[in-house]
C-alpha cells in the first residue's frame, strides 16, 4: 500500500462503455465519462438513476457487465491500482466502523497498514479530525454522533489516506442546510489545499451547482449531458430541465 | 446449507492463507477469546454439571442392578469425554457465539462498514473472519476440558446420593480412571477443536453473505446456528469413524 506521506496531485479518471445489469434490470447503460485531475466533477440524477452503483464500480466494490474504467490511463482491474494510487470513498452513511471509537476509525488505515508508528496516527488522526472541525470527538463512539458529524469523521477518515481520488456518495443527504454548507465547503478546501480529483454524486442542486467544476446528469444508467455548471442549467433536455427545476406547485 | 459448501470452504482456505497474519491480529484474537470465555463459562458449567448428572442417573440403575456398578463411574466418563461434552459444548456455542459473530459481520455486511473496510484495501478475512476463528478455535477445546471435568463431577455427585447407586466418590473416580484413557479425553478436544473451525468459519460465512437489511441479518443469524448444528452433528460421526481406527 502507497504510503500517504508524500500527496501527490489527483488523478484523472476515464470511464468507457460501463455496462452493469442486476438481473434483468439495466442499472448502467453504456456510461462514458471523463474527470480531469483536481476537478470537483459531480454526477447528478434522480434516485434510482444509477449513481451510487456508478460509483461502487469505480472504487472497485462492483464488477462491470462491460467497459472500463482508467485511473491515470491504468484499468481499474490490475491487482497493483490499489497499491499505486490512493483512493477514498466517503459513504452515504459514513459506514463507520460502530465498534471502533471516532479515533480508531479515523486511524484504521494507517493502523491496520502500519504505515505509522502509534504516537505519529494519533497526533495525525487528531489534525484531520481538528480539520473537519470534530476535534473534541476522538474518544467518542459512531452511536453517539449526529448524522453531519458521521459524514464529517467519514471525511476525515478519507483525508488521512491523503487520496488522489476521493468519492463522495450523496454527501449532504440527510443533513440541515448549515451542515450541507459545511461538507460543501470540505470538499472545496480539500481541492484547494492537497489537489484531490473530487467525484461527488449527488442529488441535492445547491451543492452541485455549489461546488461543481463540472457536472454530469444520469437518467435510467445513461449519461443525458456533461457540461460546466452554466451549461447544464442551459441545456434544453426537459428531462434535464425537470431534474433542475423541479418544485412545488401551491395553488391559492 | 448445501449450495454454499464450495464458499464455506473456499472462506476456510482463505483463513488458513490468513495464518501467517495472526500475530499481527492478537488483540482482537485475545478480545474474542475473552467475550466467548466470559459469555460461555458459567453455562458451561451449569450444562456440564447437570448433564453428568443426567446420563448417572439414566445408565446408573441399570447397571447396578445387574452387578456392574464398576462399570458406572467409566460409563459416565467415556460418555461425557468422547460424546457429549464435545457435542454439547459446539451447539452451545454456535447458539451463543456462532449467532453472535454472525449477527454482528451481517450487520456490518448491511451497513456497509465491509465495503468502508474493502475501500481502505484492509482484506475483511484478515481483520474480521481470522481472530474470530483463531479465538473460538482455541477457547471451545478448552471449554471441553473444563466441561469434562465438571461433568465427571456431576455424575459422580448423582452416583453418590442417588439411593439406587450409592456409589462413594472414591469408588467412581477410580472406575472411571480404570476405564477412560487420556486418549479418549484428547479424542473429544481433537473434535471440539474441528467444531469449533466449523462454527466459526460458517457463522463468519452467514454473517459475509448476508443481504437486505435487519430481517437479512435474522436470517443470516439462523442459518449460521442451524447450519453450524447440522455440520456438527455429521462430522461427528465421521471424526468418531476416523478416531476409532
Amino acid at each position: 500500500m502507497n504510503a500517504p506521506n508524500n500527496p501527490a496531485a489527483g488523478v484523472s479518471l476515464v470511464v468507457r462503455g460501463l455496462h452493469k445489469n442486476f438481473g434483468e434490470q439495466k442499472v448502467l447503460d453504456g456510461i462514458d465519462l471523463e474527470v480531469r485531475p483536481g476537478e470537483i466533477f459531480v454526477i447528478m440524477g434522480p434516485s434510482g438513476s444509477g449513481k451510487s452503483v456508478l460509483l461502487k464500480h469505480l472504487i472497485g466494490l462492483e464488477e462491470p457487465d462491460a467497459g472500463e474504467i482508467l485511473i491515470n490511463g491504468e484499468s481499474i482491474s490490475t491487482p497493483e491500482i490499489a497499491a499505486k494510487y490512493r483512493m477514498a470513498l466517503v459513504f452515504q452513511s459514513g459506514a463507520l466502523l460502530n465498534s471502533l471509537t471516532v479515533g480508531e476509525n479515523v486511524g484504521l488505515y494507517l493502523t491496520e497498514h502500519r504505515l505509522k508508528p502509534p504516537a505519529d496516527i494519533a497526533r495525525i488522526v487528531a489534525e484531520k479530525l481538528a480539520d473537519v472541525g470534530l476535534k473534541d470527538a476522538v474518544d467518542k463512539m459512531p452511536a453517539d454522533l449526529s448524522g453531519g458529524m458521521k459524514k464529517r469523521v467519514a471525511i476525515a477518515r478519507a483525508l488521512v489516506i491523503e487520496p488522489q481520488l476521493i468519492l463522495y456518495d450523496e454527501p449532504t443527504s440527510e443533513l440541515d442546510p448549515i451542515s450541507s454548507v459545511v461538507i460543501g465547503n470540505e470538499i472545496l478546501t480539500l481541492k484547494r489545499r492537497i489537489g484531490v480529483t473530487s467525484l461527488v454524486v449527488s442529488h441535492d442542486r445547491d451543492l452541485a451547482f455549489g461546488v461543481a467544476d463540472r457536472i454530469a446528469v444520469i437518467a435510467d444508467g445513461k449519461i443525458l449531458t456533461i457540461g460546466t455548471p452554466e451549461e447544464i442549467k442551459h441545456f434544453p433536455d426537459p428531462r434535464v430541465q425537470n431534474f433542475l427545476h423541479a418544485d412545488f406547485k401551491r395553488e391559492n | 446449507m448445501f449450495e454454499n459448501v464450495g464458499e464455506i470452504v473456499l472462506l476456510f482456505w482463505r483463513t488458513l492463507l490468513a495464518l501467517p497474519q495472526a500475530w499481527r491480529q492478537r488483540q482482537k484474537v485475545f478480545e474474542q477469546f475473552f467475550e466467548i470465555g466470559n459469555a460461555s463459562l458459567l453455562m458451561v458449567c451449569v450444562l456440564s454439571f447437570f448433564i453428568g448428572g443426567v446420563i448417572a442417573l439414566n445408565f446408573g440403575p441399570p447397571l447396578v442392578e445387574r452387578s456392574f456398578t464398576n462399570a458406572v463411574g467409566g460409563v459416565v466418563g467415556l460418555a461425557i469425554a468422547k460424546e457429549l461434552a464435545p457435542v454439547m459444548m459446539a451447539i452451545l456455542i454456535a447458539g451463543r457465539i456462532g449467532s453472535a459473530m454472525a449477527a454482528e459481520i451481517g450487520s456490518m455486511r448491511v451497513y456497509q462498514e465491509i465495503d468502508a473496510l474493502r475501500t481502505m484495501n484492509i482484506n475483511p478475512v484478515y481483520y474480521l473472519v481470522l481472530p474470530r476463528v483463531i479465538a473460538i478455535a482455541v477457547a471451545l477445546p478448552l471449554l471441553v476440558v473444563f466441561s469434562i471435568l465438571v461433568g465427571w463431577f456431576g455424575g459422580a455427585v448423582v452416583a453418590d446420593l442417588n439411593n439406587h447407586m450409592e456409589i462413594p466418590f472414591k469408588a467412581f473416580f477410580a472406575d472411571l480412571k480404570s476405564l477412560v484413557l487420556l486418549k479418549d479425553v484428547a479424542d473429544g478436544v481433537f473434535k471440539s477443536f474441528c467444531f469449533a473451525i466449523i462454527v466459526g468459519v460458517v457463522s463468519c460465512h452467514q454473517g459475509l453473505s448476508t443481504i437486505g437489511g435487519p430481517r437479512g441479518i435474522g436470517r443470516s443469524v439462523t442459518k449460521a446456528v442451524v447450519n453450524s448444528i447440522v455440520l456438527i452433528v455429521i462430522f461427528d460421526y465421521l471424526l468418531t469413524r476416523f478416531l476409532q481406527q
